[in-house]
């Protein structure tokens, strides 16, 4: 290879590890299991409680196999406002942890999105690390 | 009317198969009769498109709920403007328009192409129609939008069945930026269908060298800049709207349109170093390949519940569709691309690191990196699940921690790029072009950091923004001040005749200015701050310079909506600037009651207000408010309109060349004045 075309060999390399490296640890920052409301259970990875102002409500989701519907029990202390759209009946997405009375401890949630309110979709939750 | 739809879209299937064979077959036998026929009954497929389109505005209008998706996206009490937007508002309908948009452009492609490039053009129809026919069959026996209501029975048989109202448009979406956002955003996407058509015919007439890329840089540019609206009145929405006080989350429905977006604007890099030094040839029928399949691909995300998101639309049987389809046309594209090789040699050679063609392939090397970032984000639980059985999803951080580097490389590549020579710059050129911009951003630089501008991402991409600034303004004064002294025209004139006379470039350096602007706005996301309280009347709330007031907690009550309103003032360094009133309503239409959050924004050059209502305390008598203090937002926006008004600019004719077209309007006078004055 010539001298001049390694110049741009090196260049792009030295761009792509870099890369690599930022999103390496930004995906260690970041990241969440996204499991279904029997998948959580089934794991039964269960961690710690807090306490706080907090907004309590149920998901119900029905298991793609045994077809039978899971609840769970979930508490939201998060910063932020429940989204519009999380109303009775809503699909949700909670992020947090299961705590050891079975209550699902909160930080984010999001709520079906306004523009794609068609029915039926799986509800799910998301384990932080 | 439904029948008239669906007979619409059966016939549109017909005549766009019919296209396809008649074109192909027409160039096989060498009979210009049939390529003609295939060519009128691609025009015919949008006459037959836009008639079930029409079909279905009118059902809307007259609110016939006997039809499933008028009744799932209407009520009787919608106001006009929103029932025809309701006609994107779902799936169904969102597909019919995206296969009519597609069938538009190629009655317009077909009406303005098909003498210039007579040889290509049948292909290009074969190829549009292609892409058409497995929407038109979508419609037409996937997800028909003429379906009627049906009442299943206790045995599951169904019956007919009309609701007496619509289950009415989420309230979230009537608004007047959803009305034009879902139009732009498709205008943009679709868009991408043309160059990908004239690569195809390019490749497989084997006329390789420019001329398809000289005829679909308008068209490029014009997808470009609907998908950059489409984005951005997306972003407005959501900041508006939902109330969270950002409009940028990174979730995979606005990925979706962010990836066709990078590699476009690749794109478009890109082929500037073919015109001019022959090269990149394989690499551009790549990325326009992509560009194409990334905006099929942004509407399977979107579609098909594939990636479980909150922003997808349920399950549908769409999925398994789309890839076929995504796998058809891309490994036919790359098979195609394989076996021309031959014919797509480069002419010339990269020479030095420090060149324009160098920092054109830099600039796509990171999009493409970008795109790929957002694509293994987005797609990472599928990929995770694959490879561990469980799905991992990536958040925001790993969006950021990868993407904020690269836009401020990107930076640095905008100010610097168009301003290196062809081949190799020299050192001289160099001094001179950078070295004073350079001086001036390190300078401000320092200033910024006494003056308290530490965080790093955010200074550098300051500094970033002076320096670019600067080279732009550089150019235009150097460029005016020839012409002026040259001319005798003022300088005013002499800026505007400038970029009329060379519209590509000066309205390309206007575009960068837009995108220095909106990173301006996007670096003050990184002081954003927000503070929570429970207000009563009375009560103050202070945020940085400002403090709220609340004045006034009131019930509003109107036939579509109850709301809980407060009336707040607003007071910077003590001085009342503005009275501000979130409130949050309960819309009273359909069987869930639906709340919305209406934020109240004082938006000011400096940082706007942000106020939402978050809602009352338990006992009625205070409410909880909660206030965002965002720097620069506006920028974003303002950064938004500059992009666009440059992107128009690019696309005028220059001037000169419109002289030379139309020799027959201008008179021999004219034409003289003109040429001295050039």
């Amino acid at each position: 290879m010539k001298r001049k075309q390694l110049k741009f060999v090196a260049g792009s390399v030295v761009i792509i590890l870099t890369l690599a490296y930022l999103a390496y640890s930004g995906f260690k920052e970041g990241n969440a299991y996204y499991q279904t409301v029997s998948e959580l259970y089934a794991s039964k990875d269960q961690a710690y409680t807090r306490e706080g102002k907090s907004i309590n409500f149920k998901i119900s989701q029905q298991d793609e196999k045994t077809k039978q519907v899971e609840t769970l029990l979930v508490k939201y202390v998060g910063n932020d406002a429940p989204p519009d759209t999380f109303v009775d009946r809503a699909q949700a997405v909670v992020e947090g942890q299961l705590g050891r009375d079975g209550v699902f401890v909160a930080n984010k949630m999001q709520a079906k999105c306004a523009s794609k309110y068609e029915k039926e979709s799986a509800a799910g939750v998301r384990k932080s690390d | 009317m439904a029948q008239i739809g669906q007979f619409a879209l059966a016939l549109a299937w017909v005549v766009t198969a019919y296209s396809i064979v008649a074109s192909l077959l027409g160039i096989r036998l060498k009979h210009d009769n049939l390529i003609a026929s295939g060519r009128n009954a691609a025009l015919g497929t949008f006459v037959c498109i836009t008639t079930a389109i029409a079909c279905l505005g009118y059902l809307f209008a007259v609110s016939d709920f006997s039809i499933k998706y008028i009744a799932a996206h209407s009520n009787r009490d919608l106001p006009i403007y929103f029932k025809v937007s309701s006609i994107w508002g779902g799936q169904e309908g969102s597909l019919l328009f995206w296969g009519w948009l597609l069938t538009a452009y190629s009655a317009l492609v077909i009406v303005q192409n098909w003498r210039k490039h007579s040889a290509m053009m049948p292909y290009v129809v074969a190829v549009l129609m292609g892409t058409s026919f497995f929407f038109t069959s979508m419609h037409l026996f996937i997800v028909n939008p003429f379906n009627q209501t049906v009442f299943l029975q206790s045995d599951a048989s169904p019956l007919p069945f009309v609701p007496r109202d619509g289950n009415g448009l989420n309230p979230l979406l009537q608004d007047a930026y959803m009305v034009i956002h879902p139009p732009m955003l498709y205008l943009g996407f679709v868009g991408f269908a043309v160059p990908f058509a004239f690569a195809i015919a390019a490749m497989i007439t084997k006329q390789l060298g420019d001329t398809w890329i000289r005829t679909t840089r308008r068209w490029t540019m014009v997808a470009w800049m609907f998908l950059s609206i489409g984005i951005m009145l997306g972003g407005k929405w959501a900041y508006h709207e939902l109330g969270w006080g950002g409009f940028w989350a990174w979730d995979p429905v606005e990925n979706a349109s962010m990836m066709p977006w990078l590699i476009g604007t690749a794109f478009l890099h890109s082929v500037m170093v073919q015109e001019k030094k022959g090269m990149l040839k394989v690499w551009n029928m790549v990325l326009i390949i992509l560009t194409f399949i990334m905006s099929i691909f942004g509407t399977l995300l979107t579609r098909s519940g594939m990636v479980q998101s909150v922003h997808a639309f349920a399950q549908s049987p769409v999925g398994g569709y789309f890839r076929a389809f995504i796998i058809v046309a891309l490994s036919g594209a790359l098979y195609l691309l394989f076996d021309r090789l031959p014919y797509l040699k480069s002419e010339n050679q990269m020479e030095s690191i420090v060149s324009r063609e160098s920092s054109f392939m830099f600039n796509n090397l990171i999009l493409l990196a970008a795109c790929f970032a957002v694509f293994w984000g987005t797609m990472f639980p599928i990929i995770s699940e694959a490879a561990t059985g469980s799905k991992i999803t990536v958040g925001p951080p790993f969006f950021n921690k990868v993407n904020v580097p690269i836009a401020i490389f990107l930076m640095f590549l905008t100010g610097v790029g168009p301003l290196l020579a062809w081949r190799r710059a020299s050192t001289n050129s160099l001094k001179r072009n950078f070295l004073s911009p350079a001086v001036i951003a390190l300078a401000s630089g320092v200033a910024l950091y006494f003056r308290g501008v530490q965080h790093f991402y955010a200074w550098l991409s300051i500094v970033m923004s002076i320096f670019v600034t600067l080279t732009i303004i550089r150019e235009f004064y150097k460029g005016a001040a020839a012409r002026s002294s040259g001319t005798g025209e003022t300088f005013l004139e002499a800026i505007v005749n400038l970029t009329l006379r060379n519209t590509r470039r000066y309205g390309g350096y206007v575009v960068h200015f837009g995108f220095v602007l909106l990173f301006i706005g996007w670096t003050g996301q990184a002081f954003t701050t927000d503070a929570e309280g429970e207000m009563g009347v009375g009560d103050t709330l202070p945020i940085r310079e400002y403090t709220l007031r609340v004045d006034k907690l009131g019930i509003e009550d109107t036939p579509n909506y109850a709301s809980d309103k407060a009336t707040i003032s607003l007071f910077e360094y003590g001085k009342k600037v503005a009275n501000l009133y979130p409130e949050k309503r309960l819309y009273k239409a359909g069987q869930e009651k639906q709340p919305t959050t209406e934020v109240s924004i004082y938006s000011t050059a400096k940082n706007d207000v942000y106020v939402v209502f978050q809602g009352g305390t338990r006992d009625g008598k205070k409410a909880i408010i909660q206030v965002f203090y965002n720097p620069l937002t506006m920028w974003v926006w303002i950064g938004g309109i500059v992009l666009v008004a440059g992107t128009l600019i690019a696309l005028l004719p220059n001037k000169k060349a419109i002289l030379r077209r139309r020799p027959e309007i201008v008179s021999k006078e004219e034409r003289k004045e003109v040429e001295e004055k050039v």
